[in-house]
């Protein structure tokens, strides 16, 4: 299992738009991929579960990968979180 | 007559007939059936349908309102598509054996309930978007006729009384014995009359919002609702003016109501003074508009064919949307400080670069000149330990912070040049009077491109420009000229440093002339010299929105000119008018 921290800085949070375009990221990969906020844990290809974690501009999410494509998925979500949160 | 107060969303005035849209009741019931198999065929049959519907919905926001509003329909579909959701269905319509319609009533509501119990604003009216798809699932299923075969008919009145669906773990408890709720169509088809009205409703959804017809729309006026709904953003990129949080009465229908987008204000037979004067605002808004109508898409170009750029000032991200609203062909400058006065701490590369990237994704590969870290003088952030100075607008700021703390200076360097990767930004050197420090800045600006290089980060050629601001830098334009590829003439400190006025001294107003000639022959010498060195001139200053001198700019041989969002029509109008 792979994991790293990030901090949000999207004014927003994690908000519809992005909660759906992670979905589709992680989606991509056969690893189970977990994000970890607010004393919680989610599965990353559930949207209403991750909306449902509120997590707003600030928080640090921890997400983990684990699988065989574990190195890929977190190269890949850690470039989308940059990217877009 | 009668005034009552809401939230505005959008800033338009409205005169016209109430009407009230009633939802298409549809009672949702429980109902046993027999074989949860078929229901849950039937289920997947509607969802197929609601998904196809909401492609439409998409592609008709897509060209109404354009991508970024039109994105919550996608949203809604994956919403749809959501396993806890369609979990949550499954099982209800499997364990407990009742019908489609009151799964998907209930999960709905837990989900709804879910998001309007979280302590975040934005979440909360998330909510909506849930009962809306929930709503979209059950409008099909009920009208999909072929319920009376699956169903059993009668309602079960002996059900658990309350009870947590499976599978989720986060929905709150559901009264499992009652109806639920007053479950609504998709009804657009309310309108009756041809007249165009004043719609109000106790609520509306995203996509109710979308699929009416705008063209019989003067207005929205609800009773719940919020700002941050998409439903209000929807309002907002469809022109038409909205008020939030009145406490509509159904007597009102039919009668005269007038709805000012700009206070929030709903008048409810308004007297003939009233009337008068708000007709005659209504007017002077309209008049704007049909500015806008008549020069949107227009080129700013002189009637003998020069070609003026026409730019936007902007001071935050937010402030695109107004760029966008007024056809804004790009950024002539964007304001950098606003990342540093807002921020407790220097904001970081990441932070930056966001801020940025965001900007010029939102601009579509239109310019956007970014004016690096102008802080100092009147703009100050305490972080920043600048010491007290008895001059300070001829002090330690801008360019003269960046060259002397070069790390604050290449972390905003490396930023915009990342962000470059994601549209058409140029980056802008302010308060230069040297060219000294012009190729100082575009060293430091070359070793964060090699850095970049190295580590394999993207990123695109960049123009590069400087402000012309001081009058140094006008009496060596032609030299600077050399090594940039832009000028754009801060007229504010320009006139405050050839007349030797402090522009923050009220008593110096009267004095404070930025048509002084001599501000107006050095913008001339600034043109000259730069079209000389091989640079293109622009003007970012306030006196770039002058119309009375939009001709004279013309004739000097202007290149650009970069104004407040709101003067982009009116100094687009004036240009056109030019011979």
């Amino acid at each position: 299992m792979k994991t790293f921290d990030y901090t949000i800085t999207d004014e927003l949070g994690i908000h519809a738009r992005p909660a759906g375009e992670l979905v589709k990221e992680a989606k991509k990969y056969s690893s189970a991929i977990f994000i970890n906020a607010n004393g919680r844990k989610v599965n990353a290809a559930k949207l209403m579960m991750i909306m449902g974690l509120g997590v707003k501009k600030g928080t640090v999410v921890t997400i983990e990968a684990d699988g065989e494509d574990e190195d890929a998925a977190i190269a890949g979500l850690r470039t989308f979180f940059s990217e877009n949160l | 007559m009668e005034q009552y107060q809401g939230k505005t969303i959008f800033n338009k005035i409205a005169i016209g007939k109430v009407f009230f849209y009633q939802k298409r009741e549809t009672q949702v019931k429980r109902q046993h059936i027999e074989n949860a198999e078929t229901e849950i065929v039937r289920f997947d049959a509607a969802k197929k349908t609601a998904l196809a519907q909401l492609d439409q919905i998409y592609e008709k926001a897509l060209q109404e309102v354009g991508a970024d509003n039109a994105a919550v329909f996608a949203v809604h579909k994956m919403m749809m598509e959501d396993e806890d959701y369609l979990d949550s269905v499954y099982n209800m319509i499997r364990g407990e054996l009742i019908n489609a319609e009151y799964a998907v009533a209930a999960t709905g509501d837990n989900f709804a309930k879910m998001f309007a119990q979280m302590d975040d604003a934005y979440m909360q009216a998330r909510a909506a978007d849930v009962r809306d798809i929930s709503e979209r699932l059950i409008a099909v299923l009920s009208g999909s006729g072929t319920i009376a075969g699956t169903l059993a008919g009668s309602r079960t009145g002996s059900a658990a009384g309350t009870e947590n669906v499976a599978g989720t773990g986060i929905v709150t408890e559901i009264d499992a014995d009652t109806d639920i709720g007053n479950r609504t169509g998709t009804g657009t088809d309310m309108l009756a009359s041809d007249e165009p009205v004043i719609l109000m409703a106790d609520d509306l959804a995203p996509s109710e919002t979308v699929q009416m017809d705008k063209s019989r729309i003067l207005a929205f006026v609800t009773r719940r609702g919020s700002s941050n709904s998409h439903t209000a953003i929807l309002a907002r990129s469809m022109n038409i003016p909205a008020v939030i949080g009145i406490d509509i009465r159904e007597e009102w229908a039919g009668k005269t109501a007038i709805v000012d987008g700009y206070t929030g204000t709903v008048i409810i037979d308004p007297d003939a003074a009233t009337l008068e004067q708000m007709s005659a605002k209504m007017l002077d808004d309209e008049r704007r508009q049909q500015l806008l109508k008549e020069l949107r898409g227009k080129e700013t170009i002189t009637r003998s064919g020069k070609k003026i750029h026409l730019y936007a000032n902007i001071g935050s991200v937010s402030d695109v949307a107004q760029v966008l609203e007024n056809d804004g062909e790009g950024i002539g400058l964007f304001r950098s400080e606003f990342l540093y006065l807002e921020s407790d701490t220097f904001p970081t590369e990441e932070e930056q670069f966001k801020a940025y990237k965001m900007v010029a994704q939102n601009m579509a590969g239109k310019k956007v000149i970014v004016r690096t870290l102008d802080i100092g003088a009147d703009k100050q952030a305490d972080y920043f330990h600048l010491e007290k100075e008895d001059n300070p607008a001829m002090g330690y700021r801008a360019i003269r912070i960046c060259l002397d703390q070069q790390e604050i200076f290449r972390t905003q360097l490396r930023a915009l040049l990342r962000a470059s990767a994601f549209g058409n930004i140029s980056i802008m050197f302010p308060m230069i009077i040297s060219v000294q420090e012009v190729l100082e800045s575009k060293r430091i600006l070359e070793e964060v491109k090699t850095e970049l290089r190295e580590q394999n980060i993207p990123y695109k050629d960049v123009e590069v420009g400087i402000m012309i601001e001081t009058p140094a830098a006008v009496w060596i334009s032609e030299e600077l000229a050399k090594e940039v590829d832009f000028f754009s003439i801060g007229t504010n400190d320009l006139t405050q440093y050839t007349l030797a006025i402090d522009r923050q001294n009220p008593k110096l107003d009267s004095i404070y002339d930025p048509h002084h000639p001599a501000v107006l022959r050095s913008i001339r010498m600034v043109i000259e010299n730069g079209h000389r060195g091989g640079a293109w001139v622009g003007i970012c200053g306030e006196l770039g929105a002058d119309t009375s001198l939009t001709e004279t700019f013309v004739e000097m041989g202007i290149d650009e000119l970069s104004v407040s969002p709101s003067f982009i029509l009116p100094v687009r109008e004036a240009v056109r008018k030019l011979s």
